[in-house]
């Protein structure tokens, strides 16, 4: 996401109305530390109205400034959530927009062609059966029945091509509010109104019932603890202040204001601004990722996961496989078979298809040849047959799974020879899969497919073995052929022969010992263990059951994410941890700001304190007021943006981050504080 | 709370109490007296079967032919020993710096000499330090010899025969013990 | 400071970390129950009591807080009717029920504020069946709950976190009643008095020489950092303290027991690293402030014995106020600002730079709680401590356990400057008289027990706002304590990987003490501005 996306003049305007409206104290009361400072604001406009009728207990102008600041405090922090909120708005909206109320055509009976009644999609119920044919909007999310259809899901997915939806298998399940671009589909409803994916998606995008996350509320305990004690700290001390100008003699107590102004600038401001815009904008790069977690604490539980699952295919190979070898039958040459294959590859444009002709070239110099030209037929690939292949010049060339050949050569008088039949075992015991080619009823022999270890994920599984989360590869592959891929991939440990039980009984044993498990998944088969799994996404490709049972879905389907959905999580606590560390430590600055100045006319030897050399006592406050509001706007861009994440030990990442957000939240505000009060006496405002 | 934790913790109160509040005290009491007898009962001074005070408690000693003994701010009157008190004076207290300035006027109008060692000039903890420096010693040493005619050596002696030096060569303070001094230099 | 001065000081911490290994796994034999008699057999069987049944953690806290309550019934009885009561020479009478009330929270609390003279006001009777049987129980239910916390952090999936009078009467048998034997009976050869004797009057004079049982209730008041003096300067009396040596084992005393805890904890939650590394951030802690105070007293005699000379003073005050021992050798009113300063802050830490026994080094893993809370958000990771994930609930009572102590003070403090009878014992005027108000509720409100001298405390006000401050700087402490024991004990321990943030490394040490420093500098700046910042500037 570039930056200028996130500062979208839309939104930054709407966000700057929203800042004002969220001054409701209703709103305000839900966050502590950001309530006081409302009070804080009220309290001293009031003080401040009080001194332009001449009895107020500081100058009017002094008063007003302190009010006027911290009101820019509790803005600042509206400003911030406003912001975060903004892009999941805009995308709500968008959303909203696809949420259209479409009639639906109710079956009488569960099964295309029966009679059917024309009702409200709105007046759909679980279990109701409908009909959607080309044109038509599903209404209402479900699993189909019967039949199979193009569909348009860019409302969802945001991406333009149509995907196939059918019956059956783990492309069963449809969303309401896509449209259906060719056929027609049976559909089960699934959900009732109001509850559909749809529905969800958009509630969770605005953020309407973002919960606070599990390290959020405690995160939130221990900054109400702080201002409490901050509260004390001030608070007590009218009293000794009071006690202080009695023993000394002179001096005035020091003015409520000023202990407003303290206690705004100690209490953890900065972090109490951006605590739920840093909540929101996890979410938010979630959704920028395409994946919809459905709650926060799931983001939040993928920073801590110690343990993924990643399904073999797809997600550390290649989810194609690639032809690296042809064996051919006795009595035919290695380039008789290479020409066949390329010649049924041709039309292909499967990547396996394709790499079969990439194979033929490199290997036996066969360039491609213009099927038209030669005045082929392509027979393409269906479910039915199982094959696909070319009819030219009588020749019917044919590549398949070897139990469809084998059906095919026999059914045309041919046999299937021992000498193949071997090689196709061989080929299956490691780990590849043989692609018979056959021409009339001869077999010609096998295409060994093999898969690929996808570019760079070695060094991606090295990087989260530092950052300690170990990988495990999932694969139904037999032991052997699992272990040498996993050994060239470089995960940690690997499941072969993978059943949904086995899966399931993986994540028990891994979470029994204490780690939290990640995983993937897309069939009905999956669901009980994404049920299980800490962090479960569904592909939304995938079956409604899987989607049902994880608690985050992919809009892209892509199973590789899960590292990226790690990374998010992660930022999004040290987000809040850097930020409360940062806080915290400014205080130091403050302090040393505000206490010479609260007392120099009782104890006008603290002024030894004023090592900043601030230029009066009312500049050194409202300065120390003006930076802590100021570093919440400039602080925004990071609290939206997250922490960079790097792939380094915890130790590592803590003394980094100490140094930076520790000792930098010391060092800062002395520099920042001191500017302020330059400027503020070179304008002669104090 | 069943009645199987009060009992609980009844009993265990009154077994612990009888335990470390009457057996432990009592005991060590028996031990103390049998095998540090004098030291149980104050390390006291007996004279002719007098009792004429501790060797740990100090004394007021303001007459010039005595060492003088630290300041002491116990109730009643100097070196009460049946009230310890410091002065509690805070490190501005005006009060602190006058009762040093007359301490070292009184000191100075016999010793003309300057400066008195701190010690002299402050009060103790407990208003019942037994001891002054070595250097308040040596700092009184030629007026209580011109005193008491008696030649600056002996009373040299003296104040070494009463001085303790730091325990185990580390610890502590050198110290000379000015109940102890005095009394042998009355003797 | 001489080289003769820094030769003390690390001779003394040489000792003292000497000490540490072999008394902390001797404690933690003790409190794993591996150690038994006859004597512990048959009181249990007396009590009712099965040593090896567990309990909750609400059943632990229920039985911790009884048997405390009743420790402060039998303490105010005794005050009360101590006129009726044997051993008492000198016919003292009772107490004022709010000094009694503030005494029997003070020992109940192992807090030893003394609103009184002890050679003044108290029976043998009271101090001894009053005050030493407190000293006793109040350190060693610091104890047991320190032993629990460790059971909790060890245990998995488990219910219990020990049983409460089995730590109680095992921590009193075999810890702190040998050790004060042994202590006491070396004190006695000091020359510190043991004795039943009414007070011996001094031939020819008016004076009379106070006595009593003295050693065996002032080596338990070391031991146990309980602090409380059976003469009314503590430590610095002669009676109390008279040699070098004395002072040297008294001291070593005071911090031996919370320090070795250290080596204990870490045996029972079975990972000595862990151990060492809260030793570490205490010592860090220590040894910088040990060396500025000393450095700032050298030269002011006031208030302090010959004998005992500037740097004992020093290192006595440092020590004292470190552990929530609050006895004193030398009189902390008349330090210097900074020298006043500094016990007074090391108190407003918590009283967790070692602290009391038990008590301070529980509150050092409530820091370490907050700690790990922090790291662990800063490395993307749900914080865990010793396997155990910090959540909601641990943090709610972590806050609670770490606010209370401040609230006490500045609230107790702030009280007492605008009422009259806040200000009627005031000794001195100004800044000076902030800090003895300041200090007084800090020594109280984090159960310390020690004074500025200056502050006559003695009045119905103090006495019961100061009760209510040791009243809740200990239990409402000691209870979320127990509450974050008994959470932990109940979840799984997740395993140590490279994703975990080690708890015993110098970094995390770092982090640990920044943290104890920081909370406390935030909380108490403005009011140490007013006192002993402003006196050191003037």
């Amino acid at each position: 996401m570039s930056k200028s996306a996130r500062f979208d003049p839309h939104i930054v305007r709407g966000a700057l109305m929203d800042s004002v409206r969220k001054l409701d104290p209703r709103h305000q009361a839900k966050n502590p530390v950001m309530f006081v400072v409302l009070v804080g604001s009220v309290f001293t406009t009031v003080l401040g109205l009080q001194a332009l009728t001449g009895r107020g207990e500081a100058p009017a102008p002094f008063i007003l400034g302190i009010s006027l600041w911290l009101w820019f405090t509790v803005l600042f922090g509206n400003f911030a959530e406003a912001m975060a909120e903004g892009r999941g708005k805009a995308q709500a909206d968008t959303l909203r927009k696809s949420r259209r109320d479409v009639n639906a055509k109710r079956l009488d009976e569960p099964r295309y062609g029966s009679s059917y009644t024309t009702v409200s999609g709105a007046l759909l119920h679980k279990g109701d059966v409908v009909v959607v044919e080309t044109g038509e909007f599903i209404p209402m999310d479900g699993e189909i029945i019967e039949g199979a259809a193009s569909v348009d899901e860019s409302a969802i997915t945001g991406e333009s091509a149509p995907v196939i939806r059918e019956s059956g298998g783990d492309r069963s399940s449809v969303t309401g509010g896509t449209r259906v671009l060719s056929d027609w589909l049976v559909i089960r409803v699934t959900a009732e109104a109001g509850e559909s994916f749809l529905e969800r998606m958009i509630a969770m995008v605005e953020g309407a019932k973002r919960q606070k996350t599990p390290n959020e509320i405690a995160l939130n305990i221990l900054l109400a603890a702080l201002t409490i004690v901050f509260l004390m700290a001030t608070a007590t001390l009218l009293p000794f202040s009071i006690f202080a100008v009695n023993e000394a003699g002179k001096g005035q107590p020091v003015t409520v204001t000023v202990l407003v102004a303290l206690l705004v600038c100690l209490i953890p401001t900065t972090i109490g601004a951006l605590l739920s815009a840093i909540g929101i904008a996890g979410m938010d790069r979630m959704l920028q990722a395409n994946v919809l977690a459905m709650s926060g604490r799931a983001v939040e539980a993928a920073g801590d996961v110690d343990v993924l699952l990643l399904d073999k295919t797809g997600t550390i190979t290649l989810g194609n496989r690639q032809a690296t070898a042809f064996v051919p039958a006795d009595g035919v040459s290695e380039t008789q078979l290479a020409d066949a294959a390329q010649l049924a590859s041709l039309a292909d444009e499967t990547p396996e298809g394709r790499s079969v002709v990439i194979l033929a070239k490199e290997k036996f110099q066969i360039r491609e040849r213009d099927l038209h030209q030669l005045g082929a037929h392509f027979v393409p690939f269906t479910a039915r047959t199982r094959m696909s292949g070319v009819d030219l010049d009588g020749r019917q060339i044919r590549k398949g799974a070897a139990d469809s050949i084998e059906a095919y050569v026999t059914s045309l008088g041919g046999s299937f020879p021992t000498g193949v039949r071997q090689a196709v075992e061989s080929i299956a015991r490691q780990g590849g899969t043989p692609l018979v080619v056959a021409e009339g009823n001869r077999v010609l022999g096998v295409i060994h497919l093999k898969d690929i270890v996808k570019g760079g994920i070695k060094e991606r599984f090295a990087e989260l073995r530092r950052a300690g989360i170990k990988t495990i590869m999932i694969t139904g592959d037999n032991p052997l052929t699992a272990a040498a891929i996993a050994a060239e991939a470089g995960v940690d440990d690997f499941l072969a022969e993978a059943t949904p039980e086995r899966k399931l009984q993986l994540i028990r044993e891994r979470q029994a010992e204490g780690r939290l498990v990640a995983m993937t998944g897309d069939g009905t088969n999956d669901a009980p263990a994404l049920a299980q799994a800490d962090v479960a996404v569904a592909m939304n490709t995938g079956t409604q059951a899987a989607k049902e049972a994880g608690n985050m879905v992919d809009l892209d389907s892509n199973p590789t994410k899960l590292i990226e959905i790690v990374q998010i999580g992660k930022q999004m606590l040290m987000t809040r941890g850097a930020l409360t560390t940062f806080s915290t430590a400014n205080d130091v600055a403050k302090y040393f700001a505000i206490i010479p100045a609260a007392f120099a006319t009782t104890y006008p030897q603290l002024s030894a304190l004023n090592v900043m050399h601030l230029a009066s006592p009312e500049s050194a406050i409202l300065s120390a007021v003006i930076f802590n509001a100021l570093i919440i706007v400039a602080l925004i861009p990071l609290a939206l943006r997250g922490i960079q994440y790097r792939p380094v030990s915890a130790a590592d990442l803590l003394q980094r981050h100490l140094l930076i957000y520790g000792a930098g939240g010391v060092l800062l505000p002395f520099a920042g504080i001191k500017v302020i009060d330059m400027i503020l006496a070179g304008l002669g405002w104090v | 709370m069943g009645i199987t934790m009060i009992r609980a913790a009844l009993t265990t109160f009154l077994t612990l109490t009888v335990l470390t509040g009457v057996i432990y005290p009592l005991a060590i009491t028996g031990i103390a007296k049998l095998v540090f007898p004098a030291q149980a009962t104050g390390s006291l001074i007996v004279e002719n079967g007098k009792v004429r005070g501790s060797n740990l408690i100090g004394q007021s000693f303001e007459d010039p032919k005595y060492f003088w003994s630290r300041l002491s701010a116990t109730s009643l009157e100097p070196y009460n020993p049946a009230s310890s008190s410091g002065s509690n004076y805070g490190p501005h207290h005006p009060d602190l710096k006058k009762a040093m300035e007359a301490r070292r006027a009184a000191l100075q109008a016999l010793d003309p000499r300057n400066p008195p060692p701190i010690d002299l000039l402050t009060a103790s903890a407990s208003g019942l330090d037994p001891h002054i420096t070595p250097a308040a010693a040596a700092y009184q040493a030629a007026r209580v010899a011109r005193v008491r005619n008696l030649s600056l050596d002996r009373v040299y002696q003296l104040i070494a025969e009463h001085s303790t030096g730091r325990a185990w060569g580390i610890l502590g303070e050198p110290a000379v013990n000015v109940v102890q001094l005095n009394r042998a230099l009355d003797r | 400071m001489s080289g003769n001065d820094l030769t003390q000081l690390g001779f003394y911490l040489l000792v003292l970390l000497l000490c540490v290994k072999p008394l902390g796994n001797y404690m933690a034999s003790v409190l794993e129950g591996r150690r038994t008699s006859t004597l512990e057999r048959g009181l249990y069987r007396l009590a009712g009591v099965n040593p090896d049944q567990g309990m909750t953690w609400k059943v632990y806290a229920a039985a911790f807080l009884a048997f405390n309550a009743l420790g402060v019934l039998a303490v105010y009885s005794i005050l009360r009717l101590q006129h009726l009561l044997p051993l008492n020479p000198q016919g003292f009478g009772a107490l004022e029920p709010h000094t009694a009330l503030n005494i029997a929270i003070s020992f109940a609390t192992n807090t030893n504020w003394q609103n009184y003279g002890g050679e003044s006001t108290l029976s043998y009777f009271t101090q001894m069946v009053g005050l030493t049987v407190q000293n006793f129980v109040s350190a060693a239910s610091g104890l047991a709950v320190v032993a629990a916390l460790a059971r909790g952090l060890a245990s998995k999936n488990s219910e219990s976190i020990g049983n409460f009078w089995a730590d109680l009467v095992r921590g009193t048998l075999y810890i702190l009643l040998p050790l004060s034997a042994i202590l006491a009976i070396f004190l006695v050869s000091q020359g510190v008095i043991q004795n039943l004797d009414g007070y011996v009057p001094v031939a020819d004079s008016k004076r009379v020489l106070p006595m009593g049982p003295a050693a065996s209730q002032v080596a338990i008041k070391q031991l146990g950092t309980n602090g409380g003096g059976f003469f009314n300067v503590n430590s610095a009396h002669p009676f109390e303290n008279p040699t070098a040596l004395s002072n040297f084992f008294q001291v070593l005393s005071i911090l031996l027991i919370p320090a070795a805890l250290c080596v204990t904890f870490g045996r029972m939650v079975n990972d000595n690293r862990q151990g060492w590394a809260l030793l570490a951030a205490m010592v860090l802690i220590f040894v910088p402030l040990l060396l500025i105070e000393a450095q700032v007293e050298v030269g002011n005699m006031e208030g302090k014995e010959v004998r005992f000379g500037t740097t004992n003073s020093a290192l006595w005050a440092v020590a004292t106020t470190a552990a929530s021992n609050g006895s004193v050798n030398a009189m902390h009113d008349s330090f210097t600002p900074i020298g006043g300063l500094i016990p007074m802050f090391l108190m407003q830490l918590g009283e967790v730079v070692f602290g009391g026994v038990g008590s301070g080094l529980y509150g050092m893993v409530v820091f370490a709680i907050i700690a790990v809370f922090l790291a662990g958000l800063m490395v993307g990771r749900t914080p865990e401590y010793l396997g155990k994930k910090i959540e909601a609930f641990e943090m709610k009572m972590a806050s609670i356990a770490i606010l209370v102590p401040p609230v006490c003070v500045l609230l107790g403090t702030a009280i007492s400057v605008v009422t009259p009878m806040g200000l009627s014992g005031l000794q001195d005027r100004g800044a000076h008289g902030f800090s003895e108000i300041l200090y007084a509720f800090s020594s109280m409100g984090n159960n310390n027990g020690s004074a500025f001298g200056g502050y006559g405390a003695n009045n119905p006000l103090v006495n019961l706002t100061g009760g209510v401050a040791m009243f809740f700087a200990r239990y409402w402490v000691a209870w979320p304590v127990l509450a974050i024991a008994g959470s932990l004990a109940r979840k799984k321990t997740v395993p140590v990987g490279p994703g975990t943030l080690p708890t015993h490394t110098p970094l995390f040490v770092g982090l640990l003490v920044g943290a104890v420093l920081i909370v406390g500098v935030l909380a108490f700046i403005p009011a140490l501005a007013l006192g002993p910042i402003v006196e050191a500037l003037q």
